[in-house]
């Protein structure tokens, strides 16, 4: 199958600065993938850089195993939903879906229609005047009618109250359920993505920390604790990510394949939460295979 | 027609909550031979989660023979009971265990002790399985 996305040694600077760099990524079709990371670590660069806004300063990447933004039948297969959701203010629910109807080859005007009936959106309504979470929805109808093989939205919920963004998310979720799509969505909270999507990115300054299947980063991470320890002393395969010691405990978050057998450790699972802040916070200089810092 | 709902504190991976779900219906009655599950669509429409977490719910209820997919239909309940064969045994455990919990009381061991030791206890004979 081929991957929703895919970079290779990608990067992008601005000026003297790297927003991002030597990102190497494959996510496979058929997910909902989540971006994270905190402000400033090149999500937003990421993003559009797989819809075609800005070019590579370095590397290379495909989406839908294409080149990105090469031919209008590209641009067609990729829906993008950018941050804040804009809109045009003097322009009524009508006129919108006009214009989607008048600029996408591929426009599902049922599916719009049925949207804004649900919602129930005052067609002669202009944009400027709903509130955010409709206008969240109205761009998310433009994105989706358009019948996006992927579709990429920027921090959809970022800006919305906590029932809009539940409601927003519904709507996401249904339309991946009915129609076969990628889908590629990023914000700074985890607990936004946690139970929406099946695939994580975490970026971090510019570079990608971790990225795989929730389900297997969930089975791989665990949280241990027991007696002090001296860590060198771990088995191989134990990769620890985050660790603190007091003069009698040890506490490790480790990444594994392995089954712990050791019987001094006290085993627990932990959230995917946990697992990115431990990323996160995870000192990478030392790494053998870190990726050298650019442009600081 | 059941409803699902999430309890996101429970710690409990909301694909397992479906199932726990489902299966607790069965137990109680509510859903019964034939009752359609509801649709994928439907559960990530009200919950707002990934459309894989409730098909692999629905597929380890199909592996345990618990419901049926009709291919473009739905997802049914089949016949087969949750009647737990080991059901029987609990009984005379249970005793047992209170007998223990009694011989714990007198040794002066208080609940949250009783607990750890029981906790202990099973997770060092889990260990010895594996190992």
């Amino acid at each position: 199958m081929t991957a929703a996305l895919a970079t290779r040694g990608l990067g992008k600077r601005y000026g003297r600065r790297w927003a991002l760099s030597g990102c190497t990524l494959e996510v496979p079709a058929g997910h909902v993938a989540g971006l994270v990371g905190p402000n400033g670590a090149g999500k937003t660069t990421l993003l559009q850089l797989a819809v075609g806004l800005i070019e590579p300063s370095a590397g290379s990447i495909a989406v839908l195993g294409e080149e990105v933004a090469a031919t209008p039948a590209q641009l067609a297969r990729v829906g993008f939903v950018a941050q804040d959701t804009p809109l045009y203010p003097s322009l009524s629910v009508a006129d919108h879906l006009r214009l989607g109807a008048a600029l996408n080859p591929s426009w599902d005007q049922a599916l719009a229609e049925a949207r804004i009936a649900r919602l129930g959106l005052d067609r002669a309504q202009r944009a400027g005047t709903l509130s955010g979470g409709q206008c969240a929805q109205l761009a998310l109808t433009l994105a989706i009618a358009k019948r996006p093989e992927l579709l990429v939205l920027d921090e959809p919920v970022a800006s919305l109250d906590p029932l809009a963004r539940r409601e927003f998310l519904q709507a996401l979720m249904e339309f991946t359920a009915e129609h076969t799509v990628s889908v590629l969505l990023s914000s700074h909270l985890v607990a936004d993505l946690e139970r929406v999507c099946d695939y994580l990115i975490l970026l971090a300054e510019g570079h990608v920390q971790l990225s795989g299947e929730v389900d297997e980063l969930l089975a791989s991470h665990r949280r241990l604790s027991g007696p002090r320890r001296d860590i060198s002393r771990l088995p191989s395969s134990q990769q620890v990510i985050e660790e603190t010691h007091t003069d009698r405990q040890s506490t490790l978050l480790i990444r594994t394949e392995e089954p712990i057998i050791d019987p001094a450790w006290m085993v627990e699972e932990v959230s995917l939460e946990d697992i990115v802040l431990a990323h996160m916070g995870r000192d990478w200089t030392h790494e053998p295979d870190a990726v050298p810092r650019v442009g600081r | 027609m059941i409803e699902f709902h999430l309890d996101s504190r429970s710690g409990v991976s909301p694909y397992l909550q479906i199932v726990h779900q489902v299966r607790h219906a069965l137990r109680l009655g509510l859903l019964r031979e034939g009752d359609q599950l509801p649709t994928v669509k439907d559960v990530v429409a009200r919950l707002a989660i990934n459309p894989n977490t409730v098909l692999k719910a629905y597929r380890e209820l199909e592996h345990t023979g618990l419901v049926a997919a009709r291919p473009g239909v739905g997802t049914f309940v089949t016949g087969s009971s949750l009647a737990d064969p080991a059901l029987a045994a609990h009984g005379p455990l249970r005793r047992e265990l209170r007998g223990w919990i009694v011989k714990a009381r007198r040794a002066g061991l208080d609940e949250e002790s009783i607990e750890a030791l029981f906790r202990d206890a099973v997770r060092s004979a889990r260990i010895e399985g594996v190992a």
